[in-house]
């Protein structure tokens, strides 16, 4: 399989990346230069496997926690906005996106 | 003290401890070999914050508060995020980025005392094998400055082989701390998958990464990793819930009997004959201390390189889409609307790895192709899993070389991202299967560059790894080796 430039377009949309015509080719040759590696995992008989996500799944089982709902944290606000782009008055500014 | 940049961890800590030297002169000893930057292996360093550091550490250390590595320095990885050092993952998209918190692994290691030196170049996001991804430069191999360092963890390996650190911090998600070592000729260990903490270790692929410490030897890994390791369960979900280990405790004991699993596809036609001669040279070692070698399969390792690269990118463009230019790092100055921002943000703040590695990702789990890749690329892990499970019915740890060669001239595979990926067919098995892996100093190949052994153990083995590795430099002199001019 190879993508066309019209995956391109439309995967460079999905993720939020602007690429110029130049970069969207170059990523184009690569992407299914990858692809080509690929084509032996297709034609692996996975059937009857349990997809694996944790890798210790191996040999024991391992269930994802969840902790209590409850504050852990203290209230950081100036230094949790200390990096950010666009602060006022303790909000991160972003632009309008409701006329 | 002239030569404090060339003592192990084990014996900087000795010293300290008996007061024949405090932490503010080792820390000056290694801030100034750190000036000018050499091999572009910094990208933050704040003389103040270490020094003041180092005092806390000569105070805890007169009033009998010490921890077991007291005033002993330690430079980070710097995607291991630091409240008084900038962050950057090697990344434009953070640069300036001030972390309100440090990372678990940052905090155990200065709980036990250790003083950092600062931060280190890395490839951006840990995505690289050749440490020519950092948004700041590549790092230069001390053993040849034409060289790569290897990656993603190239600044961890060049400082600590150049002597402007006595052991660093590294991340290993497909061989990043591992490959690394081999080619800078210094030893490296990635815990099981869950030993260490990934709070604040800023995410690559979430399945996959794995901090580790990076040192001269055996015995010095096991003492960062002693420290490095332990559970984490409030603030990292797949922490597993395990006491600390003292991976010191076992050293010394004897290799006799041992089983060395050789996987035969580890030694195919893909390996250079420099590289199989060194590995082939500590194979020889290992029987003479006792071991026996016993040939095994891995049948599935060379379908672990498709199956990496689908998983990691998949979880990459996954957790990178959080630098949307709103909350932390840099932001487009030019844009329309709120997703003009975004994507003008992402394209200006990503390198091309880094963006490669989003797009493959998005596709492979977008409508449609999900179960065709990601999924089948998780089954496929499992196998490959199971295949270590197998091996290990015949063998206590695995052993064979880390890299098909030995470092490669800088800028060699620039235009071939597939050449890379295809250069980490060693390191990728194990760490799909979320096993221990390390790299120890086996000699030199090519060029008279270091090679790495590989030991891979079965999970939480790692004792078992350093064990093997200890005996193997109580035996042989490469580990201490340095590059040209150290002395």
């Amino acid at each position: 399989m190879s993508l066309t430039p019209q995956d391109i377009a439309r995967i460079a949309n999905l993720a939020r990346l602007e690429l110029k015509p130049e970069e969207s080719e170059r990523m184009l040759t690569q992407i299914n230069g990858f692809f080509g590696i690929v084509a032996a995992m297709q034609a692996v008989d996975t059937s009857g496997i349990e997809p694996m996500a944790h890798p210790v799944a191996a040999i024991q089982d391992i269930t994802l926690r969840l902790r209590p709902d409850v504050v852990s944290e203290p209230n950081q606000r100036d230094l949790n906005q200390r990096s950010a782009p666009a602060v006022e008055r303790g909000l991160f500014l972003v632009p309008k996106v409701i006329e | 003290m002239s030569d404090l940049h060339l003592l192990s961890v084990k014996a900087l800590a000795t010293l300290l401890k008996t007061k024949q030297v405090s932490a503010v002169e080792v820390a000056t000893r290694f801030l100034a070999r750190t000036g000018g930057n050499p091999h572009n292996a910094f990208l933050d360093i704040d003389s103040e914050v270490t020094l003041a550091q180092a005092r806390a550490s000569d105070a805890k250390l007169a009033d009998g508060t010490a921890g077991p590595l007291e005033g002993v320095p330690v430079a980070h990885k710097d995607v291991f995020v630091t409240r008084d050092f900038a962050t950057t993952a090697g990344s434009k998209i953070l640069s300036g980025y001030r972390s309100p918190f440090d990372a678990t692994v940052v905090q155990r290691l200065r709980t036990a005392g250790m003083v950092t030196l600062g931060k280190l170049n890395c490839d951006e996001f840990a995505m690289g094998s050749a440490n020519e991804n950092s948004a700041y430069g590549p790092v230069q191999n001390p053993w040849d400055t034409s060289r790569v360092p290897g990656g993603s963890s190239g600044g961890s390996a060049a400082a600590v082989a150049a002597g402007l650190a006595p052991a660093a911090t590294g991340t290993d998600t497909g061989g990043s701390i591992r490959q690394p070592a081999s080619f800078c000729g210094i030893t490296g260990i990635k815990p099981t998958y869950g030993r260490a903490s990934r709070y604040g270790m800023i995410a690559y692929a979430s399945s996959l990464d794995q901090a580790g410490p990076m040192a001269r030897s055996a015995e010095d890994c096991a003492l960062l990793l002693s420290a490095l390791c332990g559970a984490d369960v409030d603030r990292d979900a797949t922490s597993l819930d395990m006491p600390t280990e003292d991976f010191s405790a076992s050293l010394n004991q004897t290799l006799e009997g041992l089983r060395i699993g050789i996987p035969k596809e580890f030694f195919g036609e893909g390996l250079h004959p420099d590289v199989r001669a060194a590995v082939d040279g500590a194979l020889r070692e290992y029987e003479k201390l006792g071991a026996q070698l016993v040939p095994i399969s891995l049948p599935r390792t060379e379908l672990s390189i498709p199956v990496y690269y689908i998983i990691a990118p998949a979880e990459a463009s996954s957790n990178l889409s959080r630098f949307d230019g709103v909350k932390f790092g840099h932001r487009a100055k030019d844009y329309t609307d709120l997703v003009d921002m975004y994507k003008k943000t992402r394209a200006e703040g990503f390198g091309n790895e880094a963006k490669r590695r989003i797009m493959t990702g998005a596709y492979v789990l977008s409508h449609g192709y999900y179960d065709a890749y990601y999924l089948q690329a998780q089954k496929i892990r499992r196998m490959i899993a199971d295949d270590f499970q197998n091996a290990f019915k015949q063998c206590d740890v695995i052993a064979g070389p880390v890299a098909p060669s030995v470092a490669w001239k800088l800028g060699e595979n620039a235009n071939d991202p597939v050449a890379d990926y295809l250069a980490d067919i060693f390191t990728l098995p194990a760490s799909l299967a979320g096993l221990p892996g390390m790299s120890v100093p086996a000699g030199f190949g090519a060029h008279n560059m270091p090679v790495g052994l590989q030991l891979i153990g079965n999970y939480f083995k790692e004792a078992q790894l350093l064990n093997a590795a200890h005996q193997l430099q109580q035996a042989t002199d490469f580990h201490l080796r340095t590059p040209k001019g150290l002395q």
